[in-house]
This record gives structure tokens, sequence and C-alpha cells, in this order.
């Protein structure tokens, strides 16, 4: 090996400049394909953790996924005669037996839950109306599985316990509505009763939709204004590991009967939607990576080219063909391995200067930062897509030097 | 043919033996060659351009396999023997001269002549290195070691290209046109360092050339014509 490696040293340093513009190639490759790798994940890493953090973990409706069978079916399922257009028994919406099913559902290790009985209803103030999705809830409980409370910007959720008749509305309604804390609301039902709110807490989420039609109630308020008494109609529950979602909604399911949803499913079309970006943008720099090694084919071809004379005599003297596809090799080695080593360097700068650009959306005020993303991964994955395409650039020409009979060169020199 | 005189123990026996070039048109390099080449013999071969000198010499050094017959080197028959197999007796006991001097060029004449040393691994990188720096001081090439070939004369090239035959300490050293691109000084060195090998080492000596005052120094001179021995041949 050190034969070989000392061969493919000398042959590298003799051909200097075309070295360089290899080495050069595979550097960029290596560095763009870091900085964007970083960029592109971090978007997604950061789009993510918005969605895992604004929305809970997993839901539960007061739905089941398949409607549940007629008695006679699961009595007699060879039946002669079919009853058609049965309907299943109209009852109230809700989940039955909530406080037993949260029970069951609180028992489960890492998570927390809270009930929620959602309806809509109608805000007017001053004249104004404004549809809105009421959401009754447990202070105490809704603080731990949804990060409303964070958002506050004058209030709190504990406001609701110490008024029973009180409300917290979005920014967007406020400005709407030119409402201010303690200002009286009155919220009509779906079978038109009203009651006056007084406003006891405001939030702002930056989602302006969000901000303009929800409003938060206490629980026992909502299941009144609703005509829902004892029901709730939603049980969101945050996960320590929210990447556990998936598996956990189905033990949920699977205990509780009720349809349950994880953030993972609710958000399948955009997840696939970041795999097809991602799929799409390391085609693109890995594309950059192929030019790079083509840069190095060319190189090592020429090399063999120029110095089939001295693998002819090497042969002759007693190198194997397997010693000279190793020099070869190596050549295409040593750049890869150098390549990638002032690839990752220079690409830990470029993310470095990503992540130091400022950047103000119009109509923020605040400024964001370009997420970059520094996981591990990326690094090896650079790295190793470049020593995979070095390789592979040099092995044609190793071949090729292995393939060299020494008898048609000698003959042809002479 | 025989081309020389049967002994008890030839270091190279050649038994009919014959190379053809496949193709349309199969062409015959060398054929039906029978011949016997002694330890210590310095054997010249020679005849007209194209009549299978080369690709004699390149048969006996195992560089090329017969169609037909059989080679036996140090009583071993070499046909026997697979691609591998061949690649190691060629690094072990063969050492070759050729016209052109076919040194690396990125290396230095020391690093030139240690190659084939650290290739058979025996001797540690340092005792390669002193014994290639040895073999140059043998042929006259002290204060030469660190140069490369590029800065050496043709002679020099020449000089280092047969230390880099030498280093292996082989059984037969085979030379094709050693002296055919050096100046009549240089060659008479070299036919003389070729023929030291034989009296002073033992060495047998197996040369392709067209230079009568070189074969002149040979213990046997064997004619080669259209492939075949001729034992009448003579340099016109």
């Amino acid at each position: 090996m050190a034969i070989a490696l000392d061969v493919a040293l000398a042959h590298l340093t003799s051909r200097k400049r075309q070295t360089l513009v290899s080495l050069t190639g595979v550097v960029l490759g290596v560095a763009f394909f870091l900085a964007v790798s970083s960029l592109m994940r971090g978007s997604e890493k950061d789009f993510i953790k918005r969605l895992v953090d604004n929305s809970p973990h997993i839901t539960v409706y007061d739905e089941v996924r398949q409607g549940r069978e007629q008695p006679a079916q699961l009595r007699w399922p060879d039946a002669v005669v079919t009853v058609h257009n049965v309907k299943p028994l109209i009852e109230t919406r809700g989940i039955r037996g909530w406080s037993q099913r949260l029970a069951l559902i609180e028992a489960m290790p890492g998570l927390r839950a809270a009930p929620v009985l959602a309806g809509t209803a109608v805000l007017t103030f001053a004249g104004r109306q404004q549809g809105v999705t009421l959401s009754g809830a447990v202070p105490e409980k809704m603080k731990q599985v949804t990060t409303i409370e964070e958002k506050m910007v004058v209030g709190s959720l504990d406001a609701l316990a110490a008024n029973p008749n009180g409300v917290i509305v979005g920014q967007g309604l406020v400005d709407k509505f030119s409402l201010h804390l303690g200002s009286t609301l009155t919220v009509l039902d779906a079978v038109g009763t009203s009651r006056a709110l007084r406003v006891v807490g405001i939030f702002r989420t930056g989602n302006a939709a969000y901000d303009e039609a929800q409003a938060f109630v206490l629980l026992k308020r909502a299941q009144a204004l609703l005509g829902r008494e004892n029901r709730v109609n939603r049980v969101i529950i945050q996960l320590d590991d929210p990447y556990a979602a998936q598996s956990a909604a189905q033990t949920i399911e699977a205990a509780t009967g009720y349809k349950s949803v994880s953030w993972i499913e609710a958000s399948e079309d955009i997840l696939s939607l970041l795999l097809v970006r991602n799929i799409i943008m390391y085609s693109v720099v890995s594309a950059i990576l192929v030019v790079a090694a083509f840069g190095i084919y060319n190189t090592i071809s020429t090399i063999v080219m120029e110095k089939t004379r001295d693998i002819a005599i090497m042969k002759s003297m007693g190198f194997h063909a397997r010693d000279l596809r190793r020099i070869f090799l190596l050549e295409g080695l040593i750049v890869g391995l150098l390549g990638s080593g002032l690839g990752l360097l220079l690409g830990m700068a470029l993310m470095e200067v990503l992540a130091r650009v400022e950047i103000r959306p119009p109509g923020v005020t605040e400024v964001v930062h370009l997420p970059v993303w520094w996981g591990a991964e990326q690094y090896a994955l650079a790295a190793m897509f470049a020593m995979l395409s070095c390789l592979a650039a040099s092995y044609l020409p190793a071949r090729r030097a292995g393939r060299v009979h020494p008898v048609d060169i000698l003959r042809g020199a002479a | 043919m025989n081309g020389g005189e049967s002994t008890s123990s030839p270091v190279i026996r050649v038994e009919d033996v014959t190379r053809t070039l496949a193709g349309e048109v199969p062409v015959t390099l060398v054929e039906q060659v029978n011949l016997e080449i002694e330890r210590g013999e310095f054997v010249c071969v020679m005849g007209p351009s194209g009549s299978g000198k080369s690709s004699l010499l390149y048969l006996l050094g195992l560089l090329d396999v017969p169609t037909r017959g059989r080679i036996w080197i140090d009583g071993q028959d070499t046909t026997a023997l697979d691609d591998d197999q061949l690649t190691d007796f060629r690094l072990a006991r063969l050492g070759y001269v050729f016209q052109f001097h076919f040194l690396l060029a990125e290396f230095s004449a020391l690093d030139n002549v240690s190659l084939p040393i650290r290739k058979l691994g025996r001797l540690s990188d340092q005792a390669a290195h002193e014994r290639a720096a040895q073999m140059l001081d043998r042929l006259g090439l002290e204060g030469q070691h660190h140069k490369r070939p590029s800065q050496l004369s043709g002679g020099q090239r020449q000089r280092v290209a047969i230390a880099r035959a030498l280093a292996n300490d082989p059984l037969v050293i085979l030379a094709d046109e050693p002296t055919g691109n050096l100046d009549s000084a240089s060659s008479a060195n070299v036919r003389d360092i070729l023929r030291n090998l034989t009296h002073e080492l033992n060495k047998t000596v197996v040369a392709v050339t067209h230079d009568s005052s070189f074969a002149s120094a040979a213990d046997r001179r064997i004619g080669i014509v259209d492939g075949r021995i001729d034992l009448s041949w003579r340099p016109g």
C-alpha cells in the first residue's frame, strides 16, 4: 500500500494544475451540497417545529374510523335475509364517558391531555358580528397541551377559571371590534340564545385567520352555550416525544375506540411535500458532485493514458493488475478525501455566513434569520457522496490501467 | 532447432515454443524454438528487424505466453503458472533492461531502483533504499541517487535501469536493445557492465541487439530469422 500511495501521490503532484482543478470541483461540490442541504433541512425542521408546537400532537375526535356495525349483522353474519337502508341510531355528538376515557389516556406515560368542546358561535360587539370557533377548555390542562399561554398578549388562561363568564379572544378580533381587556361581548349560540362574556385575555399567534376566528371560554360555559351538557368533542394530547405521535395515536385509538389523529397523519400531505422537496434538493446538489466527478475522471484518465508506459514497466517488473488498480483508485480516494475535508470546512464557513443573514419579511417587524441546520448526518452524507463519486470516477481508469498488457506497450515503444 | 549445447541444468530451457497472434490472418512471431541457456552465460539474440527477437525475449521474460511449447526457468515449468504466479516469478527472479530506460519520471534514481525491492517486501523500506544505493554505487552512480531521470544523461539512465533490473538479485537479466539509444562510449560501458554481471555475479544475461560490437562480448550469439532460430545467420 505504501508503494501505491507513493506512486499515486507522485502522479497527482506531477500534474498540479489538473489535480487542483479536480480538487476544487470536489471542494465546491461538497461545500454547496452542505450549504444547500443545511438550509433546506433547516427550513424543514423549522417548519415541522412550528407545526408540532402550534398544533396538538394527537387529537381524539368524537368520531370513529369505521361506522359501527348493526347489531343484527353482528348477531347473524350469515343471515339469508338482508335489511336494507338501516340507519345508525341518532345520538348526541361528543365523546361518551369522556372523563373516564381522559383518565385512561392520562394514565399512559409521556403525555399530557386536555378535554375540549369546540363549536361554532357568533360574537357580536357594537353591532358588528364575527363567526368564531368557540373552544371550551379546562385552563390548567389546556396550558399543558398548547402554547396558547405563551401567545397571550394580555391576561392568561387562568383568568377563565377566575371568571366563568370570561372569554379569551385573538388580536385579530380585538383589532376588528376595537376591543380591550374588560370589554363585554355577546355570544350567540346555535339555537339563538345569547350571553354576555367579558374579555379576560388576548392572544396573538401570528396566524391572522386563527387570531380573528378563535375564542376560548371555560369548558362548562361552552357546554352550556353549545347546548351539550357534560360533553367534550375532542381530547388534545401533547407528547414528550412528538415523533412518537403515530404509534401513540394508534394505541389511544385502540384504547378509547375514538378516532385519534396524530399531527403526522394530519400533515401527511405537507410531510410528503417536504420529502419530495428534499429529494429534488439532494438531486440538484448531488449533480454538482457528479460534475466534479467528471473532472476527476478526466484527470485520472489522462494520467493513465500518459503513464501507460510506466504501467507496462511496473507490470513487467512484477506489479499485479490489482496493484496498478489500487494506485489509480488511491488517486481518486486522495482527491475525494482532501476535497471532502476542505469542502466540509468551506461548507461550514458558508453555513456560518448564511446563519448570520438577517431577513425582514414584508409585514413582519421582527428580524428573521435563515434557518440553518447543523446536524451531523448531512456532513457524513456530503463526504460519503463525494467519496463515492471520486471512487466511481477513478474506477474506470483504474480498471483500464489494470488491463494494460506490457508486451503491447513495450512492442509499440521499441 | 537447437540453438545451444545441452547441459545438465540449464537456467532457461525452451522446448518447441511457438507464439502466434490470433486474428483474421494469424501472425506467427516465434516458431518451434528450442533453446537452452546456462547459468552465468551471456547470450545475444540477433537477427533482422521483425525477425522475432523481441518476441522471443518477451516469452523468455514471461511477459508473454507461448501458444505452444514450454519454457522452464530455474527448473520451473513456467507454462504451468497462472498470471499471478508469473508476476511474482518475474518480480523475484527476472530483471529487465529496455532500449528506453523506462524509469518513473517522478521518482529519483534511488526510488526507481528501490521500487521492485519494496514490492518484493523482503526488506524494510530503509533496507530497500540502502540496497538500492549499493546497486547505484556499484554501477558508478555515486552522487546521483537523488536525481530524477530527467537530470541524468542517457548512459546514466540506462545504468539506473540496470541497477533496477538487478535490485532483487535476479537469476536472469533480459535486455532488449540495451544500447540502442546510447552513444558508443555509453554503449561500451553498458556492455561491460552486463558482461561483468555474468562473470562477477554469475547472472545469466540474454540480450537482443543489432549492435555487433555489443554482441561480440557475448558468450554465445543466437541468430533468429522469421521467428525461427537460424544457426547460420551472421550480421551483415
